[in-house]
């Protein structure tokens, strides 16, 4: 297709050359260095000018970061917390979504108008309220305290919504002829359909609850029972800078793979699923 | 009848949730805006005292002079540096995949993990920043540690960080630009820069203007960064509004205070979600 230039010739070639080093020097080789970095005893990471290459491998300090910081605990907390927040997410919004779309109860426009409002609110304008609700509750140190709070999630309510709104109705009647109930319809006709709606929301909402920060750092004041993020700001003033260096890498890696290997369906549903990010 | 009870029994989980953690709070957090909480007594009333209480704090200033300069240099690195990486991408045929894969990477990356490595690259020291300009025989800088250039540092971070996900939506919709707009342009002779102001940029205005209000949003309400870089420092530079609405919450427990200052950064911030909402529904219709 026609784009702004017509892209042939020795231009081209250098912009190409261009556009390939500084994207490999501004995302890759930073990640690239902390990489290394954490291979690095602290006193060659201290000495200017740096090494490129560690000048002595010590491939153990990702071994030493595990266990000095008790990587694996924090790893299950943080596991807990995001699938967890998935799976309560998806209990709430998908029959909330379904019934708005397909069942059509009364108000149900004044309900989809109140949950779209709560979007025009900053998510950090009820930072205190829910803190204190979370409190009322005794949600603290618990991570239903994070799962309860993202699932009232109205961009994914509307989302699914619309999806199912391109549903068929007649889909729906040749279930319910069968002798299919509401549940059943929606389990057996309109989740199989929604997969890749499904998959976009629930990839988001994974990597939102593994990326957040202030809601795990003030819903777990109980060190033991801290997510990743958390641990790792309070472990960083005192701990030797190449075991930080394998801890933030080791932190990394999930979110890493997961995509790499769901790279479609994230770049498909940034656009797809609305912007927020 | 049978059919809206079967509708709100679908709906009941969720208006549950709703009701408690996300409608309740707001009409609390109005309410908390004028009174006085400890967890010994009850609320007490105290009307505009929280209030006048922010606005004789000299940080409350500082945090909103310091909010208002973050967001306009991250309008203006945040938001021309992922249009202009669009638009340079959509001409290149070669290694598309390679360039989404990379600037998305970052994106992935929890902001905990993306502010404590950059501190440590900010390191005026042995930090790679300032080995790379001493390694090419330029002036090295203080980032962090010095009050003018705190925020800019913090900025390139989040620019850094976030830039991924803009210059992917800004791509999308440059792809439905009709070609047949760039052919006319160059019949009349125009050349590269006439043809981004005059094709490309009216062809995409609505997805710019919706990215510029979302990112105004998530720009004033920034607190990971500062949190972890510099904690406010050195000498107030970054403290954020958000900021300081944690320290009189968690620090000095002040939470009817706090929730004064949430008010107000919502009637601000509002502003800007409104115009979105109404962009992105009229889009939508």
């Amino acid at each position: 297709m026609r784009t702004l230039t017509r892209g042939t010739g020795a231009t081209y070639w250098v912009v190409l050359a261009g556009t390939l080093v500084l994207f490999t020097a501004a995302f890759l080789l930073p990640l690239v260095w902390v990489l290394l970095g954490a291979f690095k005893p602290p006193a060659e990471l201290a000495q200017q000018p740096p090494t490129i290459l560690p000048r002595t491998w010590e491939p153990g300090a990702y071994v030493d970061a595990w266990n000095y910081m008790e990587l694996g605990k924090f790893f299950v907390n943080t596991l807990v917390v995001a699938i967890g927040a998935w799976a309560v997410q998806m209990a709430v919004i998908v029959p909330a979504a379904y019934a708005l779309s397909k069942l059509r109860p009364i108000f149900g426009n004044v309900i989809m108008g109140l949950m779209l409002a709560t979007l025009m609110l900053p998510s950090t304008a009820v930072l205190v309220p829910v803190y204190l609700t979370l409190t009322d509750l005794d949600l603290l140190n618990n991570p239903a305290g994070i799962w309860l709070p993202a699932a009232a999630n109205a961009l994914n309510v509307y989302l699914l919504k619309r999806f199912f709104d391109q549903i068929p109705e007649e889909l729906l009647e040749a279930a319910r002829i069968d002798g299919a109930n509401t549940w059943t319809t929606l389990v057996r006709i309109v989740l199989p359909i929604s997969r890749p709606i499904l998959a976009v929301v629930s990839i988001f909402a994974v990597v939102a609850a593994w990326k957040d920060f202030i809601w795990p750092l003030l819903v777990f004041p109980d060190p033991a029972k801290q997510t990743l993020s958390v641990a790792l700001q309070r472990f960083a003033p005192d701990t030797p800078i190449n075991l930080l260096l394998a801890g933030l890498v080791l932190a990394s890696l999930p979110m890493v793979a997961l995509f790499l290997a769901f790279q479609r369906h994230i770049l498909a549903g940034l656009t797809a699923g609305g912007v927020k990010g | 009848m049978r059919r809206h009870v079967t509708a709100y029994g679908f709906l009941s989980l969720a208006l549950v949730v709703f009701a408690i953690f996300s409608w309740w709070p707001i009409v609390r957090g109005v309410v908390l805006s004028f009174q006085q909480v400890n967890f010994v007594t009850s609320p007490d009333w105290v009307g505009w005292e929280n209030f006048e209480r922010l606005f004789a704090d000299p940080l409350f200033g500082v945090a909103w002079r310091n909010t208002l300069y973050f967001t306009l240099l991250a309008l203006v690195l945040g938001f021309g540096v992922p249009f202009l990486t669009a638009v340079v991408l959509n001409e290149l045929r070669h290694a598309k995949g390679y360039f989404r894969l990379l600037v998305y990477l970052p994106v992935m990356l929890p902001p905990v993990v993306t502010a404590l490595l950059w501190k440590w690259f900010y390191d005026p020291g042995p930090g790679l920043f300032n080995s790379v300009l001493r390694g090419l025989n330029l002036p090295t800088l203080q980032w962090l540690d010095s009050a003018s250039t705190s925020m800019i540092s913090l900025v390139l971070v989040i620019t850094w960080a976030n830039m991924g996900s803009a210059t992917l939506i800004y791509l999308a919709a440059l792809q439905t630009i009709p070609g047949e707009l760039y052919e006319a342009a160059d019949l009349d002779g125009a050349g590269i820069v006439k043809k981004v102001w005059h094709v490309t940029i009216p062809q995409t205005k609505f997805v710019i203007l919706m990215l510029l209000l979302l990112q105004v949003v998530a720009t004033m309400q920034i607190f990971t960064e500062p949190f972890i870089m510099t904690g406010g420092g050195p000498e107030e530079s970054t403290v954020t509004v958000l900021l300081l609405l944690y320290r009189y919450a968690f620090y000095y427990n002040d939470f009817g205070t706090a929730s004064a200052l949430s008010l107000i950064l919502f009637a601000v911030l509002g502003v800007f979600s409104f115009l979105y909402l109404k962009i992105t529904r009229k889009a939508d219709a």
